[in-house]
């Protein structure tokens, strides 16, 4: 991420002095600020109310149920969880959540599964396997109807708005896979270069 | 169609009324157990603000500085030989790093392109299957304090970019 911010900021400053959008540049880093205080406070909503509901499911018990419910699922695929674990619950919610296109629940849901799957990581600074396969699955966005795109391709007047619902769950589900087999592939390189 | 819509709609009432009802068959005190969960979210967006703005700050001004349409026409050039609409670049580099620009940029294709034509299959494919990844690690890892991310930075950008050539593929051959 530092590499990523430095290109985006130089590159920004250089590009606004060659084209002349000084005063561009300067009132969007502004308006940046504002965008990111309102998506902030939103998120603080939300998340409050996620976090609310899931101390609830934790406290009555029913996160056991769940958790081994969905256990035979998620560690197919996140083998290093210990059963019983809180974080088999919350990735399972999230990614529950992405599936049906509740963006506003995935999120908080999201992060309370990263945190559960911060009390297994031995470095708290560093991020776990298991934390880099979850966001991976995540930035895939398996999801079953984008609702917001059909949405608006039937508000536009088109013949057939539902036509590409197939072709995005077949790329999604596509793309997915090959960003987890991105990562194990990475994961073996990293880890001959560290031997 | 309908029926599915009407089933999204009815998960989060559903789930919500299913919580607390369990948890007040089994004696729990809901009520304060809810508050105390939610009294943690404080504590979250505190740690995530930093990491938000420094995304936003970054992306935003990417875009305002010209640079954005500079790389925009760095692609033009391979777009061309693989026959594949000029607009698609535009949806297929915002999608990774904003949610509400790349919106803004596939109503904008809808409109020019018209809504049954290939550039709109196809960013509407993307829109779907691609996620605003920078912010979404932004946002997660910076909920837990995680500064060494190792090689997942690499792998999300590579993902992204195989993700966008198999939405292509995918609406060319299927659509196009």
């Amino acid at each position: 991420m530092n590499i990523i911010w430095f290109i985006l900021i130089t590159t920004s400053v250089i590009f606004s002095i060659v084209n002349n959008k000084l005063e561009d540049f300067t009132k969007s880093i502004f308006d940046a600020t504002k965008q990111a205080v309102e998506v902030s406070l939103f998120l603080l909503g939300i998340i409050a109310l996620w976090l609310g509901i899931t101390k609830i499911i934790e406290d009555s018990g029913l996160i056991y149920h769940l958790s081994k419910f969905f256990k035979p699922i998620i560690s197919k695929l996140f083998k290093k969880i210990p059963k019983d674990h809180p974080s088999i619950v919350s990735i399972t919610l999230n990614l529950l959540a992405n599936f049906f296109g509740l963006g506003n629940a995935a999120t908080p849901l999201g992060i309370k599964a990263m945190t559960d799957l911060q009390t297994l990581n031995e470095d708290k600074e560093t991020v776990s396997f298991e934390m880099m396969l979850f966001l991976v699955i995540n930035t895939a966005s398996i999801q079953l109807i984008p609702f917001t795109v059909v949405g608006l391709l039937s508000q536009y007047g088109s013949k057939s708005p539902n036509s590409i619902v197939l072709p995005t769950i077949i790329a999604t589900v596509i793309s997915a896979i090959v960003a987890v087999i991105n990562l194990h592939i990475f994961k073996f390189l990293f880890e001959k270069n560290k031997k | 169609m309908k029926l599915i819509n009407y089933i999204s709609q009815l998960i989060i009432p559903v789930f919500i009324l299913f919580t607390v009802l369990y948890g007040f068959i089994k004696k729990v005190r809901i009520y304060d157990s809810f508050i105390s969960g939610a009294k943690q979210a404080i504590e979250i967006v505190l740690k995530i603000f930093p990491y938000i703005l420094a995304i936003f700050v970054a992306i935003k001004s990417f875009q305002s500085s010209g640079a954005f349409d500079f790389v925009k026409n760095l692609f033009s050039g391979i777009v061309k030989i693989f026959d594949i609409p000029q607009e698609v670049i535009a949806i297929a580099l915002i999608k990774p790093l904003s949610g509400s620009a790349s919106l803004a940029v596939f109503t904008d294709i809808i409109k020019t392109t018209g809504v049954d034509s290939l550039a709109t299959k196809i960013s509407a494919v993307i829109m779907g299957s691609a996620e605003t990844t920078f912010y979404v690690l932004a946002v997660y890892l910076g909920s837990i304090g995680i500064k060494k991310t190792k090689y997942l930075v690499p792998v999300c950008i590579l993902s992204d970019i195989i993700g966008i050539i198999i939405a292509i593929l995918v609406v060319k051959i299927l659509l196009g």
